[in-house]
């Protein structure tokens, strides 16, 4: 497995989260989420559905990086006008994506950190779409930096819905809030922990549960039969490297190490 | 009406010449994606102020915080795409320069669709278990039928005016709406007072030129109180199918905003003295229509 790389073995897990999910618009936002979800349609989910990266759905994902422009061929139409009427409020969305911070209760931020509303000490992205994403369809997340300045014990802005109590509206409808699974550079975790606390599921080869609750800024629960997180399959990696024909992927990951951590 | 009350041929510094100190403006396009650049550098140009910017920011929004021109801003996000956070925006906003309010992309839309039908606000349930409400003060209803359900009440995002680019356009409004994707300029349109439109191609009677087309008409010309031809006015965002973005302006650009760090200082090269002069600087429309469209 030494030629077996980290960040490939991250795409299978965060494939994992597509697995089963039907006739949904599977999303994938950067380069891992985004090859993940191509995976999964081209192995073990072919019914999902997803967009080029811009307004058309495609059954073929299309690579990452430079291509001609025309390779792309649309099968379905999902342009933004159209995207919360069909796939967000409709519930008929997964989305993996990477917040800036999450919390304990899951609740993410990615608008601004320290200072106010009004004076914010740093500016980020602003809440784009995660209110209504995670109040209507599930989501899932990959940190490719696992450290306890992303895993904090309260997010600064409350820019995606959680499973804290104390945000909870009364009278407001939540069922639909459903968030599945994190994937990191250490592990993988879901929301399946008492009072949907966060529990890590499996761990990366030679990654321990010590290390990762050292690098999270809250407590974490582990699951009773938490196992080593699978390495890719041949198929898995070939259909990756036809994603990937540039190897973007190799530089998400700081110094993209081998699957298997170092002693 | 007679047919010359049709003509709604307008330039570019008379479209301004009708927005005013303190006006809430509607700005079309999504990021770094179909946003009327042209009238956005004239607004630059003018001394109109104090405005309540309502847009899906990119370096529209960018430039007229930069230049001191927006109050209040009403964003879910201000991007470049490529350039995850538009520089000159975040500089503003760190300063505490401007008034805001955050919305989710959703909601954002559902506002200008409450503004478009004349209701004071529509519901939803975006906003519930997040900041947004209590920062934004958005109110809850309690649905009156047998669910109870409480929802947010997204109030309209009514617009006094809104800047649209499309790709053609006749003199009476008759727009023709291309590329993959128009995201709400319909809702802009149909949200504000007055909705004036910028065009890559102006026609004298649409039906005599492109009568093929009509179905890419994305909102009708009762929402369109004024037109002007500006080709290449998208620059330096993307018209697909006219041209893509110009990273490399956008790179300059953002760059600017570290070093020199100060508009004014930048504020020529970025707007210059008139659009022809504008145009000129970047290699004229030719150039523009050169750019070929973003891979994603």
């Amino acid at each position: 497995m030494s030629d077996i790389t980290l960040v490939d073995l991250c795409i299978v897990a965060c494939s994992e989260a597509f697995r089963g999910n039907g006739e949904i618009v599977a999303t994938g936002v950067g380069p891992v989420p985004r090859l993940a979800a191509g995976l999964a349609k081209l192995t073990h989910t072919p019914e999902l559905m997803m967009t080029d990266g811009e307004a058309y759905l495609v059954e073929q994902p299309v690579p990452l990086g430079p291509r001609k422009y025309d390779d792309r061929k649309p099968a379905g139409h999902l342009p933004f006008s159209r995207f919360f009427d069909s796939a967000v409020w409709s519930g008929r969305r997964h989305a993996m994506v990477t917040p800036t911070q999450l919390d304990r209760f899951g609740q993410i931020n990615l608008s601004y950190m320290g200072g106010t509303y009004d004076k914010p000490k740093t500016q980020m992205l602003g809440v784009r779409g995660f209110p209504g994403n995670t109040i209507y369809h599930p989501n899932s997340f990959f940190f490719p930096a696992h450290g306890p300045r992303v895993f904090v014990p309260q997010v600064d802005m409350i820019s995606g819905v959680g499973y804290n109590p104390a945000k909870r509206v009364p009278g407001g409808n939540y069922a639909a809030v459903d968030l599945r699974t994190i994937v990191t550079n250490l592990c993988v975790m879901d929301f399946g922990g008492p009072d949907n606390a966060i529990r890590v599921v499996s761990l990366h080869p030679g990654v321990t549960f010590d290390e990762v609750q050292a690098a999270t800024g809250f407590a974490l629960v582990c699951a009773d039969n938490v196992t080593e997180t699978p390495l890719p399959t041949s198929e898995a990696l070939e259909v990756i490297a036809s994603l990937d024909p540039h190897n973007i992927r190799a530089s998400v990951l700081k110094d993209n190490p081998p699957a298997r951590k170092a002693a | 009406m007679t047919a010359a009350m049709l003509d709604k041929r307008m330039s570019a510094a008379e479209i301004v010449g009708q927005l005013s100190d303190g006006m809430t403006l509607g700005i079309g396009g999504w990021g770094p994606r179909r946003k009327p650049m042209a009238l956005v550098r004239e607004i630059l140009r003018s001394d109109v102020k104090d405005l309540t910017v309502v847009a899906y920011g990119g370096a529209d929004v960018g430039m007229l915080c930069a230049a001191g021109k927006v109050r209040k801003l009403v964003f879910a996000f201000v991007s470049l795409d490529a350039i995850p956070l538009e520089p000159w925006f975040r500089k503003s906003r760190e300063s505490g320069a401007l008034e805001v309010l955050e919305l989710d992309e959703g909601m954002f839309q559902w506002g200008l669709k409450a503004a478009a039908f004349g209701l004071p606000f529509l519901p939803t349930r975006v906003g519930l278990g997040t900041d947004l409400a209590e920062l934004g003060g958005l109110k809850t209803v309690q649905s009156p039928y047998d669910d109870g359900e409480t929802l947010i009440a997204m109030p309209a995002l009514k617009l006094d005016a809104a800047l649209i680019h499309v790709n053609r356009s006749d003199w009476r409004g008759n727009v023709q709406v291309f590329g993959p994707d128009a995201y709400y300029d319909e809702w802009f349109a149909k949200a504000a007072a007055k909705a004036y439109v910028s065009c890559e191609e102006l026609v004298d009677r649409m039906e005599d030129h492109y009568p093929g087309d009509a179905q890419y008409n994305l909102f009708e010309r009762c929402f369109v109180s004024g037109v002007v031809e500006m080709p290449g006015g998208a620059h330096p965002s993307s018209m697909p199918p006219h041209y893509g973005w110009d990273m490399k302006a956008f790179k300059t650009y953002a760059d600017s905003a570290r070093d020199p760090g100060d508009w004014a200082q930048v504020a020529d090269r970025f707007v210059g003295a008139s659009e022809a002069e504008y145009l000129e600087s970047i290699g004229g429309k030719e150039a523009v229509a050169a750019l070929p469209l973003p891979i994603f």
